[in-house]
């Protein structure tokens, strides 16, 4: 049996706006870390609703350890775990308040659970009388995430867990999502971040609520099917344009400090290239053959 | 039962813990009494009032020296003729005019039929009214007296219309009006808000995906919010007892039983102003206009609900404040039991009923219908 | 040698006992553009709040667009332009209205107003958009607008705070195309981000850790200094130091 499974769903919200979910499908096997990659309006939010009960779809179906989410939202509510996307925990209650209260809620205690948290939890106890709404953004998040496994949940939706938290914060918990995924919990997360798509098992890629491909990190990036090459000089505004006025040139993008073009034909001699360049007096001109990323990835299947 | 403690511990924490909200729940009632109680009065004290004596007899000597002993009136000014009437309004130099007849004490003996013309300012309306009673009621109560001296073997009583309360203390209307308000105010308008900030917050969202039985999270929020206003009954009762003198006629057991019946009519009213919107703004302006203004215009504390046109009088029955005005005053100033006033009682539960039906009834599991 | 757009020297910022900014120094020239980074909490926004002329410093020196930062924060204001990811334009105005009336709020003439807004509606694509709602746009196109009005009054520099959050990347991309032509076309770029790829594409960075800056350098020269492959390890390594808790 599937842990998640989503056939089709479409869902709109208003008559005259595009549906937030275009019909999408998709499995997630038990246990699996499951990424959800795409920017704001791609569907994800309204994914993660509907897969926790909160929305209905307009139709389609799916179903979280079997059972569907419609007809049996009651029992879902009981096994899943959730972390909406905005910090949804009491700004004015303190950590040790919040974390029992959602103990109680879900019927069980601190004590209980505690080796499911124990990690994450340690790390904050030391402000465990701080208010919710004065702790930093990382550690909001760890409290958040220390309830939403307070009840030890067989499957864990947490949407967009590490928007607007700083680099430190975000690698930190990746690191913690890992050792949760290893106690058997299957997790699906979402994120605006191609970067973080790499620390998935699989991957679904998703833009105005479709799915535009899904796979491991590793086959999307198999998958981009044409020699990237990352080009720099000593003048990367000037030369972003000039990449992009080449008759050769299929698409151009900056990559900070590089840009990365793909050619119209893959056996194009990229030395064309060079010598275009150094005879619009660019210097230090270094081209180089580059393994896509995801970000990549995701661009090309855009088009 | 775990749940339900955690929840309404819960609660309360956010409640003390928002220092404003709390001051101004407990600060409110204080403030509205005191404020209705002396410095809104529509009580009116030594007003000013001039006599026109055209008979000049025992009767009316009397009558000049009780208008001048009461409290509410002080003579400045004794006309001598008609025409001077209008000219001591112009120059705003009194409320009143009392005009005694010629032949006043004659005719009041022979023929009963005597009249004393009270000529008030009118462009203060509530004054002019409220004055004019005051003269009456001295009038009449002199006649009272004569005609009991007289033995006639027959008497006319005329039915006193300051009934219940012969000061005219306004303090007996403002009590059961601000109670009304008062309960309004925090039950519904602070449980509505307190409900919909959890939407706002998102920790509705976490609350839903939860074992937890979705309307035992909006009952739970309910309770804080009964315990306070009940506690808030209880001040307003003792600061009306002592500061404003108000007596408790009826039974006390009774009337906090009536109290606590419109504190749930007030939160059911909050439920459902919470079930229909999404956020604080909102729901604080629908309990404002939907239910504040309501209760202040119809529950006839502040206008008078006969005088209004029928169909004014028709809406006013569908506020519950109105019967629970009705009931307050009935308990409270008129001694009255249960006998009196189940009418009431039963229109206010069946409301209660009807909008906590209402409110459950629209209670959405998922985020949206 | 270009000239220096904002300079400053021990800029600090206390709250109480509690030092926000501390001593920080560091000038950026004309047409850079300069990625200011550092952890939640480690003073990024303050500093910010300091070089835009809304918050008065406690300590130490400064100058943004030629004026000093302690006596001249109107003047500041009036040559600076400013977009953030959270707030920038009115969602229930039009997108004509919204540049008049950023337009407006600068002193730009009416006929100017006027040939820029055309000129910018243009450019951006948005001639059948311009009458309607600023909210019924894509996110990518409200961030391009915002930018685009952040700059109408041609500023020395724009101060951008975390710009490109949640967008797809081909808007990203196009997002940062515009913010090499501004930079090219003269005007100074501050950009603040949590995302570090970002940080890649600016001239040069700095890392404030503590409310110190702790690096300041190109993304090659910071890559090479703590030898590192990406800038997210450069940052990660330097950020695990912090000893501040919020």
């Amino acid at each position: 049996m599937n842990a998640v499974e989503v056939n089709n769903i479409v869902k709109s919200y208003n008559r005259g706006k595009p549906q937030a979910l275009r019909g999408l499908s998709f499995q997630v096997q038990p246990g699996e870390l499951f990424g959800l990659i795409g920017p704001d309006g791609a569907g994800k939010t309204s994914l993660f609703r509907i897969l926790t009960t909160l929305l209905l779809p307009d139709s389609g179906a799916a179903t979280v350890l079997g059972y569907d989410t419609v007809k049996d939202y009651k029992i879902i509510r009981r096994l899943v775990g959730y972390m909406p996307g905005r910090f949804s925990l009491y700004q004015d209650l303190t950590v040790a308040e919040n974390i029992n209260f959602f103990a109680t809620v879900f019927n069980t205690t601190v004590a209980e659970n505690y080796h499911l948290i124990k990690d994450i939890y340690q790390q904050i106890e030391p402000f465990k009388h701080r208010k919710a709404g004065a702790l930093s953004g990382g550690m909001k998040q760890k409290l958040a995430l220390s309830c939403a496994l307070i009840h030890k949940p067989q499957v864990l939706f947490l949407d967009e867990p590490t928007t607007g938290v700083d680099a430190v914060s975000r690698k930190e918990f990746w690191e913690m999502l890992k050792k949760l995924k290893n106690q058997g919990i299957t997790i699906l997360v979402s994120t605006p971040y191609m970067d973080e798509a790499s620390l998935c098992d699989r991957v679904a890629l998703v833009q105005h609520g479709t799915i535009l491909d899904i796979n491991t990190p590793q086959g999307i990036i198999q998958n981009f099917g044409k020699p990237l090459w990352s080009v720099r000089s000593n003048d990367i505004y000037r030369l972003l344009n000039d990449l992009r006025a080449h008759d050769a040139t299929y698409s151009c993008y900056a990559f900070g400090e590089t840009h990365h073009i793909t050619l119209k034909e893959d056996d194009f001699p990229i030395d064309i290239i060079y010598q275009y360049l150094q005879s619009k007096r660019h210097e230090s001109i270094e081209i180089q053959q580059i393994k896509p990323n995801i970000e990549d990835c995701f661009m090309a299947l855009m088009e | 039962m775990k749940q339900f403690l955690a929840f309404v511990t819960k609660e309360f924490y956010h409640i003390l813990r928002d220092r404003r909200t709390l001051f101004f729940m407990f600060g409110l009632p204080v403030v509205q009494i005191l404020l209705f109680g002396f410095a809104l009065s529509n009580e009116i004290k030594n007003a000013s009032i001039a006599i026109l004596d055209q008979s000049k007899d025992e009767s009316t000597q009397a009558l000049i020296t009780r208008l001048d002993a009461s409290r509410y009136f002080t003579i400045i000014k004794t006309l001598h003729h008609n025409n001077e009437i209008e000219s001591v309004f112009r120059r705003g130099e009194v409320k009143l005019v009392v005009v005694f007849p010629a032949n006043f004490r004659q005719e009041l003996l022979h023929t009963n039929a005597t009249q004393v013309q009270l000529v008030a300012d009118a462009t203060d309306t509530n004054t002019a009214t409220t004055i004019a009673n005051y003269a009456a009621s001295i009038i009449r109560q002199y006649q009272d007296e004569l005609l009991n001296e007289q033995k006639l073997p027959y008497t006319i009583r005329v039915e006193n219309s300051m009934l219940y309360n012969p000061q005219l203390k306004s303090a007996y209307n403002f009590v059961p009006g601000v109670m009304a308000m008062i309960l309004m105010l925090l039950s519904a308008l602070m449980t509505s808000v307190a409900i919909v900030r959890e939407k706002e917050m998102g920790t509705m969202e976490v609350l839903l995906v939860s074992p937890m039985q979705p309307l035992m999270v909006v009952f739970t929020k309910a309770i804080p919010y009964l315990v306070l206003s009940f506690v808030n009954v209880i001040i307003i009762l003792i600061l009306s007892v002592t500061l404003l003198e108000m007596p408790i006629n009826g039974s006390l057991t009774l009337l906090l039983l009536e109290c606590l019946l419109f504190i749930f009519t007030s939160l059911a009213l909050g439920l459902l102003i919470s079930s229909a919107t999404h956020s604080q703004q909102v729901a604080m302006f629908i309990s404002l206009v939907g239910l504040m203004l309501p209760t202040i215009i119809f529950s006839g504390f502040m206008f008078p609900i006969e005088n209004m046109p029928k169909i004014l009088q028709i809406i006013s029955n569908a506020v519950p404040a109105r019967w629970f005005y009705e009931i307050v005053k009935s308990i409270m100033i008129k001694g009255l039991g249960i006998d009196a006033i189940w009418r009431e009682t039963l229109i206010l539960l069946g409301m209660t009923v009807f909008f906590m039906g209402v409110a459950t009834a629209r209670f959405k599991v998922r985020l949206e219908g | 040698m270009k000239k220096s757009v904002i300079i400053t020297d021990k800029l600090t910022k206390r709250f109480g006992a509690f030092t926000a900014v501390d001593a920080i120094t560091f000038e950026v020239t004309q047409g850079e553009i300069f990625g200011f980074l550092g952890a939640n909490g480690a003073g990024k926004t303050t500093a910010m709040r300091m070089l835009c002329g809304l918050l008065h410093p406690t300590n130490g020196r400064a100058e943004v667009a030629g004026f000093d930062v302690f006596r001249q924060r109107e003047k500041i204001k009036q040559h600076i332009g400013y977009m953030s990811q959270r707030f920038s334009l009115y969602e229930d105005l039009t997108v004509r209205e919204n540049i008049r009336l950023y337009g407006g709020i600068y002193g730009l003439k009416t006929n100017e107003l006027k040939t820029k807004s055309d000129t910018l509606i243009n450019r951006l694509g948005l001639n059948e958009e311009a009458n309607k709602l600023v909210r019924s746009l894509p996110l990518g196109w409200r961030q391009k607008l915002a930018f685009s009005v952040a700059i109408l009054h041609e500023p020395s520099i724009v101060f951008l705070d975390e710009p490109t959050g949640g967008v797809d990347p081909v808007t990203r991309r196009q997002f940062w195309d515009m913010i090499y032509e501004t930079a090219n076309a003269g005007i100074t770029v501050f950009v603040t981000t949590h995302y570090m790829d970002e940080a890649e594409y600016c001239n040069r960075v700095s890392i404030m850790v503590d409310g110190r800056i702790e690096a300041l350098d190109s993304p090659t020269g910071l890559k090479k200094t703590f030898s590192a492959d990406s800038m997210d390890e450069v940052f990660i390594q330097l950020a695990r130091k912090a000893t501040r808790n919020d």
